[in-house]
């Protein structure tokens, strides 16, 4: 997983990422074209598929909205790496499909530096600054889930459909 | 009568509520657990997401018809097209599934006021919800928490849901509350000292003779803002207030045995308030966790007064806002916006003679909704506009223009400031 990264600080919130002007829909291709609208009107546009989100503490605080979390996919963005989340995020994250890593070091990240992770090492290498940093090691079953694609594709192997 | 006994093995409430529901001998903090909901919550915004995802697990019908609420209230009465879809997709999976606990528009209602006053919500209960103030009910004594619609759809499909077994954390609050100072202002005041991540993934856990003497609508406000610091969750303990709200809704209760912390518990943080210390205070812009007396912003002005909410647009909210706006005129600057939870509290509001004080102060009373609360309908704020609000959050673009500002405050500062025009301490009214 290579992409540059675009960073942001701490309490990023599910009304800036997702405002609720857009919850009227849950397709992924209307929320992708307005995620972090709140806090970067224009930022899906400058996405290029694969890139990185980086950001501080409590990354996702706030509403439920998986829509948040799908809005980020959606526009391209392939992990979200940050101090800390909030716990629906996270579990919203991980639920699609979408890397959810904490990696306080990572906090030395500067817009647009390009982004290597290495999921099974627990790895993240900063290759325009050539820093390595290590995030917190997802639990198994977690690493089960995103393996299978996301929580949905995860509960219909386990109950066999 | 079901019965529940829980163990005393140097146990939170919480942890005890994990640890029954799981079958785990003893949930300690951090064990991963796998629990048996009794409810399973989606609402019109994160139900229709829900319902598609559940489609594709194949299992064709939910676990039970009967754990599971579908409450059509952010965009309830709908507000456009899309929105009529979304709500439309919850009437059609109601019927086809065979869910009683749907409510047709004229008898809905914001779903966390919605649930207890159903007599849903008890003592004992694991619920999720797709809806992050799910965690209104541990106000009953149950462990509630929000999931996303994903996780809702399987819940729907396998009646469970894996949890972290949280850490607790120990609010203790004492004393008396001044006249005008309410369970708003002391959630408040909890979340500008620890901070809007000083709670993350634990229980918050209120207790105290402050606590104690509490209608069950005052500690639902608190415990619905424990996500705002983070939470899993908040919880008080159930006692006879509990009691005699549940039963008094529901004759299908359950008996529970055991549902407190144990004396031996270990609590991962004990936070101590005195009542008589906490004033009136708001939330300045952009977090919950910006809290400083209202005395103190006085020079803020406001455009638009918003009563209303999963946090405050209960009984007792409309009650004390009445009461401060009897005989009294809204500021010409200043729109008031009025919004009863439910059709419950709309109609109680209505017989009891507060709707006619908001509407002889000038306000403007609508239907059930959440609406403005996340900037959906209703009293959505233009650019540079100010709202003192009796909600739940203040993030930038909350209520409607990135360019806009909320201040958080409890119903009798927002009935105060809407006389006003200025954010005011409500003691200095009346």
């Amino acid at each position: 997983m290579i992409g540059r990264a675009h960073v942001f600080g701490d309490n990023v919130n599910t009304d800036v990422i997702i405002p609720a002007a857009y919850l009227n829909t849950y397709d992924p291709l209307i929320l992708g074209r307005h995620a972090m609208e709140g806090i970067d009107p224009g930022f899906s546009s400058r996405v290029r598929k694969g890139d990185i989100i980086v950001a501080g503490a409590n990354f996702g605080c706030g509403s439920s909205r998986e829509h948040a979390a799908i809005a980020i996919k959606a526009c391209g963005i392939s992990a979200v790496v940050a101090s800390s989340f909030a716990r629906i995020f996270f579990r919203n994250s991980i639920n699609i499909g979408l890397p959810a890593l904490v990696a306080e070091e990572a906090r030395s990240v500067r817009e647009g530096d390009e982004l290597e992770i290495l999921l099974d090492d627990g790895l993240i290498r900063n290759l325009t600054k050539n820093e390595v940093y290590r995030f917190s090691p997802l639990p198994e079953f977690v690493i089960e889930i995103l393996r299978d694609g996301g929580l949905l594709e995860h509960t219909r192997r386990r109950l066999g459909r | 009568m079901e019965r529940r006994v829980f163990q005393r093995d140097g146990m939170t409430i919480v942890e005890k509520l994990l640890s029954w529901s799981s079958g785990a001998e003893r949930a300690r903090p951090g064990m991963i657990v796998e629990s048996r909901l009794d409810l399973v919550l989606v609402n019109d915004v994160t139900g229709p997401l829900a319902i598609e995802q559940f489609r594709k697990i194949g299992v064709g019908r939910v676990f039970d018809p009967s754990r599971i609420a579908l409450v059509m209230d952010h965009y309830a009465p709908n507000k456009d097209v899309q929105s009529a879809a979304q709500s439309k997709m919850l009437r059609e999976f109601a019927r086809e599934m065979g869910i009683k606990s749907f409510w047709e528009i004229g008898r809905c209602g914001i779903e966390h006021v919605l649930l207890p006053e159903e007599g849903l919500v008890k003592p004992g209960m694991i619920i999720v919800g797709a809806d992050s103030h799910t965690c209104t009910y541990g106000a009953l004594g149950a462990f509630a928490t929000g999931i996303g619609s994903t996780e809702a759809a399987v819940a729907m499909a396998t009646g469970k849901c894996w949890f972290r077994v949280p850490e607790s954390q120990s609010y203790r609050i004492d004393g008396r509350l001044d006249r005008y100072v309410t369970s708003k202002d002391v959630i408040l005041t909890i979340i500008g000292r620890i901070g809007v991540e000083g709670a993350s993934y634990m229980s918050m856990e209120f207790s105290g003779s402050t606590v104690e003497a509490m209608s069950l609508d005052s500690r639902a406000t608190m415990c619905n803002m424990a996500i705002e610091a983070g939470a899993k969750c908040g919880i008080v303990e159930p006692d006879e207030v509990t009691r005699r709200y549940v039963s008094e809704r529901t004759a299908d209760l359950i008996e529970v045995e055991n549902l407190f912390s144990d004396e031996d518990c270990r609590y991962a943080a004990t936070f101590e308030f005195a009542a008589g210390e906490i004033e009136p205070v708001v939330a300045l812009p952009p977090l919950p966790s910006n809290c400083v007396p209202a005395a103190e912003a006085s020079n803020v002005k406001v455009d638009q007064a918003f009563l209303g909410s999963c946090t405050n647009g209960k009984l007792e909210d409309l009650a004390l806002a009445a009461e401060i706006l009897k005989g009294e005129t809204i500021h010409p600057n200043v729109r008031m916006i009025v919004i009863p939870a439910t059709w419950r509290v709309y109609r109680e509001a209505m017989e009891k003679g507060y709707l006619s004080i908001f509407l002889d102060a000038g306000a403007c009373i609508s239907c059930p909704t959440c609406g403005p609360c996340l900037g959906g309908h209703m009293g959505v704020l233009a650019d540079g506009e100010r709202c003192i609000s009796s909600t739940n959050r203040n993030f930038v673009g909350r209520m409607g223009s990135p360019r806009s500002e909320v201040y958080l405050a409890s119903p009798a500062t927002v009935a105060a400031s809407a006389i006003t025009g200025h954010v005011t301490d409500p003691r200095t009214i009346r």
